[in-house]
């Protein structure tokens, strides 16, 4: 019985076919949304650093004025991807904002990454404020400027700080990724339903993508704990 | 070779820094001394604009620090820092807090960088570490290493902010005598410190800082042997 739920849902018609392209594009999209929101998030993060600390100076010119307003443009960038439903910014990026664009994979991964910088930047400023303000004096203080002091000094150490939380955004993304199907993209939750629609029946195929899916999570959040421990024992005197 | 102008200093409605005049020469070492919150830290830290002063001047080599257009990054390649709590780039090695500064500015190249550090190194005991992190270092160390880091820019000022305050007693005397070693070869120095004996050893002009002005200043003799501003020999009489 169980045998042949397994070759009804998998083999017959080369059905595993279906879910491996699945898989793949899961990953795909998780993968390049990840960094994508990673480059979004240091890029916010350092403006409003940046940002924050012109504005205590005396010493501004035009380009502060632009520092400041661009602040406030990703501010309420940050604001809208928080406050509205992802599958509502997946759609109006698949229909709107990107409507026509050939390859619906790289419609998700932008969405997916827009909104997921979002919720990075919130966590690398929280890194950057976790990095001793006497980091970034002794960075300036040897003549390095701002910008340099940031990238050299205190981001790798912000980094270092939020790791555990960066990987954490990355299983968040993994598993809303499973909405693409909403612009009929196939992932693995949409491999899931059209090999559930031929087959009727529902538990092999959504058992086992649920199964994959935790076995990622799982992976990752190991290996997560894994570098943790690492990192907590290298700063151990 | 550093002249202070008028210099003013507001945290929002604190005033710790009142108008303060003074002219540093070359080869002169200042030690700033006074009670916590009299400013000395604050003054110390606008000589290189770490802090920006609320109005007034500071001219090193000519260059006015606080105008607008002043490239503060080349200025502070010249003027050396050494900090309260050391400040050492954790996540680098010791040979990388020392040498990422002068291969940044292209100073040295990587090689050169290197050779000059562990040089230092060597001259102060600690080249067998350049390998290692400054969390394997005692205080007493990392702030050796934190004034070879800042020396490795060949500055022509050394401002050193309480570099003994943060550390263990049986470990002030590695510092205070690495600081001397440095004063032997005739560095500028501005020194914020509240070891009496070592400003009096040291120093060649004692200020003394109290509500953010300079209440008094002479040269180390007459400074301890003569204080005449009541202020002074009050704070004098409590830390000697």
């Amino acid at each position: 019985m169980l045998a042949n739920e397994f070759t009804r849902t998998f083999i017959k018609d080369n059905r595993w076919i279906v879910f491996w392209n699945g898989f793949r594009n899961t990953m795909l999209i998780t993968v390049v949304a990840a960094l994508i929101g990673i480059v979004i998030g240091v890029l916010v993060s350092v403006v409003h650093y940046l940002a924050e600390s012109a504005k205590g100076k005396k010493r501004r010119n035009i380009g502060t004025y632009i520092l400041i307003a661009l602040d406030k443009v990703l501010a309420f960038y940050v604001s809208v991807m928080r406050g509205t439903p992802l599958a509502i910014q997946l759609t109006i990026m698949a229909f709107i904002i990107m409507a026509g664009f050939p390859n619906k994979v790289v419609v998700c991964c932008v969405a997916f990454g827009v909104n997921s910088g979002a919720y990075v930047s919130e966590v690398i400023r929280g890194g950057i404020n976790s990095v001793d303000i006497g980091q970034m004096e002794a960075g300036r203080s040897v003549g390095l400027s701002q910008i340099a002091a940031m990238r050299l000094i205190v981001l790798p150490q912000a980094i270092k700080n939020i790791l555990p939380a960066l990987c954490n955004e990355a299983i968040a993304v993994l598993k809303e990724t499973s909405i693409v199907g909403l612009i009929s993209v196939v992932d693995l939750t949409r491999a899931s339903d059209l090999v559930r629609s031929r087959t009727l029946s529902p538990y092999f195929p959504l058992v086992s993508v649920a199964i994959i899916y935790y076995l990622l999570v799982a992976g990752l959040s190991a290996a997560v704990n894994h570098l943790e421990r690492r990192l907590a024992q290298s700063d151990r005197h | 070779m550093i002249d202070i102008k008028n210099l003013h200093k507001n945290f929002g409605k604190l005033e710790v820094l009142r108008g303060v005049n003074t002219t540093i020469q070359e080869g002169e070492r200042v030690v700033l001394i006074g009670a916590s919150g009299s400013g000395k830290s604050t003054l110390l830290r606008c000589l290189n604009l770490l802090e920006e002063p609320t109005s007034g001047t500071v001219i090193f080599e000519g260059v006015d620090l606080t105008a607008p257009d002043t490239n503060l990054d080349k200025t502070r390649c010249r003027m050396g820092m050494v900090f309260q709590h050391f400040n050492l780039f954790p996540h680098k090695t010791i040979l990388e807090n020392i040498t990422l500064a002068p291969v940044y500015h292209k100073l040295q190249t990587k090689e050169e960088a290197k050779k000059k550090a562990m040089a230092l190194l060597e001259r102060i005991g600690l080249a067998d570490k350049a390998n290692t992190y400054p969390a394997m270092l005692s205080g007493g160390q990392k702030q050796r290493v934190a004034i070879v880091r800042a020396l490795a820019m060949e500055p022509k000022v050394m401002l050193f902010d309480e570099p003994t305050s943060a550390l263990d007693p049986e470990m002030v005397g590695e510092v205070l005598e690495l600081i001397r070693q440095l004063a032997d070869t005739g560095m500028t120095m501005v020194i914020v410190t509240h070891e009496m004996g070592f400003a009096r050893e040291v120093g060649t002009r004692i200020l003394f800082m109290d509500e953010g002005e300079i209440k008094e200043e002479n040269t180390p003799a007459e400074f301890f042997q003569n204080p005449q501003h009541p202020r002074l020999k009050e704070f004098l009489s409590k830390v000697l």
